[in-house]
């Protein structure tokens, strides 16, 4: 049991953290359909810049992490300038091909720059583990479930009453009439991408301080898939319970099942479990029903 | 009796048989031989390096023929060649090294299995479509290669496998040359049928269902079985490739299937153009030879930059990134629209307006 509540607290942790990267991913598919493969390199290049602005020009953690998102955001607004506008109402493939071609580009580049070592980030929280009941969790969770869970009431309240919040749910709803009702939706998109590109800098530096930071971090683009179709690939609330619930499904399936398949189980869960709602509930859990008209 | 310099400046057939032709006119055949011939001759004439790059370029050729059939021609994208490869690989290494089997007989079996898994992995797409589909097929890559990667007892699991190149009667293709025409054969087998596929009825109905799903059903074809049929055939070629792949480095192991692989030859077809068989070539030689132009071009960089040599893998990222974007932003059709526009304007010059 106490095996059990363990791995439950790491898989909260760890899925609050997918749970922010997949509201990145959702936003953009939710605001211009367009799908970001490239979310996982966002992630790694901000978690890059935070460690580099911290060991090399040693400025303290939270001035640094704030130089990170400013930074986020512009690098989510050239990207979306330069690579994504050409292909608004283009073909699936097209986009797809895109953002997996703009993941190799800055996959590249960060290895340019910071080479493929592992390093490790600068003690950031305290060592010492707490003991909740009977399990025992580093701090380093505790504070990402936190922090994942304030950013995420942030972001509700900001798209519940901000005029830019309000501005992005119309778009997302329908392009036209929010074009017709003088909402700029080239504007929408960028902030889009600002925004996807500071939650994912966000989820890189929590997942940096968890596992150390190499260029593996980028993997966690490719799992935000099956959160963000679990969730329903257009709702925002999808993403998150869909985070969770991977997180726990794979942290358990870890815990229980590496003995008996040889370990690496919990790369795989996340997928069969996509297998699994693809054929039962394509639109997900909370994914809005795409009705086909001749 | 025309010219030989004077060509058609557009479509003249009069009727359907001439419309459906592959030949258009009968210097197009003698082109196509012409073609054929030097690339029979290519052996003769450069190193055994260039022989060898040539060998992997028409394997490559081969996997993005198939997987544009699937993708370019019915519209069912795919991101799980790589995994598809490595089935290929796998079912004829078994084949060969654990039950002994001949290359002859292992060859066409291990493109019939993978066939048969693309096809098992194609039935989600009469439910999905685009991206979830998209999303199913990387789903199959991460699955297949995990199996691979733990079923120990047969693959040998993260260590690989051994395979040796094949033998007829007596002879073995050991030689860089005798391979490359094994595969070339191959290349132009798999060129020939699917060339003549899109001139039958079911590679019609491919295309019909690739341009509108919906009208295709309501035309009469049976979407279920079409796309069902395209997976198969399109991995039918893919484990053909990657069965060749793999008894020419005789050594296959998790890592050459993974999904970078997959994203390879997606990169492929889309560069080369999608729903072009040429295209398919062009894209895969394209594809094959980047990474080594640009190993040559950093070699001669590296006199100036010592440091330029250690960044290679870096590099070779990024500039693939970026050249993808730049093709699908600047010439979305790839190299086979650019073919086209050259011969178009070769047929007008001087007079290009």
């Amino acid at each position: 049991m106490d095996m059990f509540l363990q791995l439950l607290v790491i898989g909260l942790a760890v899925g609050s953290i997918y749970a922010l990267v997949a509201l990145g991913f959702v936003l953009i598919y939710k605001s211009s359909d367009a799908i970001n493969f490239a979310q996982g390199e966002f992630l790694l290049v901000g978690t890059y810049v935070c460690l580099t602005l911290i060991t090399a020009y040693n400025i303290p953690f939270l001035p640094a992490l704030l130089l990170t998102l400013l930074f986020s955001a512009l690098l989510g607004l050239v990207v979306e300038r330069m690579v994504l506008r050409p292909f608004i109402g283009e073909p699936v493939i097209s986009m797809i091909m895109a953002t997996i071609g703009l993941s190799s580009f800055m996959a590249g580049c960060v290895h340019l720059f910071w080479g493929t070592d592992t390093q490790v980030f600068p003690k950031v929280f305290p060592d010492t583990p707490v003991q909740i009941g009977p399990v025992v969790v580093a701090q380093v969770y505790l504070w990402s479930l936190l922090t994942v869970l304030a950013l995420l009431a942030v972001f509700t309240l900001f798209f519940k009453y901000s005029k830019m919040g309000i501005a992005m749910r119309a778009t997302a709803d329908d392009q036209q009439a929010a074009l017709s009702m003088g909402i700029s939706v080239k504007k929408v998109f960028a902030a889009t991408w600002a925004i996807s590109a500071i939650v994912s800098a966000v989820g890189g530096v929590l997942l940096g301080n968890i596992n150390g930071v190499n260029s593996s971090l980028a993997a966690i683009g490719l799992k935000v898939l099956p959160v963000a179709l679990l969730g329903g690939l257009d709702s925002v609330p999808g993403a998150i319970v869909g985070g969770f619930i991977i997180g726990i499904l794979e942290s358990l399936a870890g815990g229980y099942l590496d003995q008996y398949l040889g370990g690496g189980v919990k790369e795989v869960v996340p997928f069969v479990v996509l297998v699994l709602i693809l054929m039962l509930k394509p639109y997900g859990l909370f994914g809005k029903r795409e009705i086909e008209r001749v | 009796m025309r010219s030989p310099f004077v060509s058609e400046c557009g479509e003249f057939c009069t009727s359907y048989r001439a419309d459906m032709a592959l030949y258009k006119i009968p210097r197009i055949r003698y082109r196509v031989y012409g073609v054929l011939f030097l690339f029979l001759m290519l052996p003769w004439f450069v190193s055994e390096y260039a022989t060898s790059l040539a060998t992997l370029c028409a394997i490559a050729s081969i996997g993005a023929i198939g997987l544009n059939i699937l993708t370019g021609f019915t519209g069912q994208i795919s991101i799980g060649v790589g995994a598809f490869l490595g089935v290929g690989g796998y079912t004829s290494a078994v084949l060969t090294t654990t039950w002994g089997l001949s290359f002859w007989i292992a060859l066409p079996l291990a493109g019939l299995v993978t066939a048969l898994v693309g096809a098992l992995f194609g039935i989600p797409s009469l439910r999905l479509k685009g991206l979830y589909l998209a999303m199913a097929t990387l789903a199959a890559q991460v699955i297949i290669l995990y199996t691979i990667n733990h079923w120990d007892g047969l693959t040998g699991g993260t260590g690989g496998m051994i395979l040796a190149r094949p033998t007829l009667g007596g002879f073995s293709f050991d030689s860089e040359m005798s391979y490359y025409y094994l595969t070339l054969t191959i290349l132009v087998g798999a060129f020939i049928f699917t060339s003549n596929l899109f001139r039958t009825r079911t590679g019609r109905a491919f295309i019909a269902v690739r341009d509108r799903d919906l009208a295709a059903e309501v035309m009469g074809i049976n979407l279920f079985r079409y796309k069902v049929l395209a997976f198969a055939i399109s991995s039918f070629f893919v484990g053909l490739a990657g069965a060749l792949m793999g008894h020419y480095t005789m050594v296959i192991s998790p890592e050459h299937f993974d999904i970078g692989v997959s994203i390879e030859y997606l990169a492929m077809i889309l560069i080369g153009g999608l729903g072009s068989v040429v295209g398919s070539i062009f894209g895969a030689v394209f594809i094959t030879l980047l990474p080594v132009v640009l190993r040559e071009l950093i070699d001669i960089v590296t006199v100036y930059l010592p440091q330029a040599t250690e960044h290679f893998g870096a590099l070779r990222q990024m500039i693939f990134g970026a050249i993808v974007i730049v093709f699908l932003i600047y010439e979305p059709e790839g190299l086979a629209k650019m073919w086209r526009n050259f011969k178009d304007s070769c047929k007008l010059w001087p007079f290009s307006y």
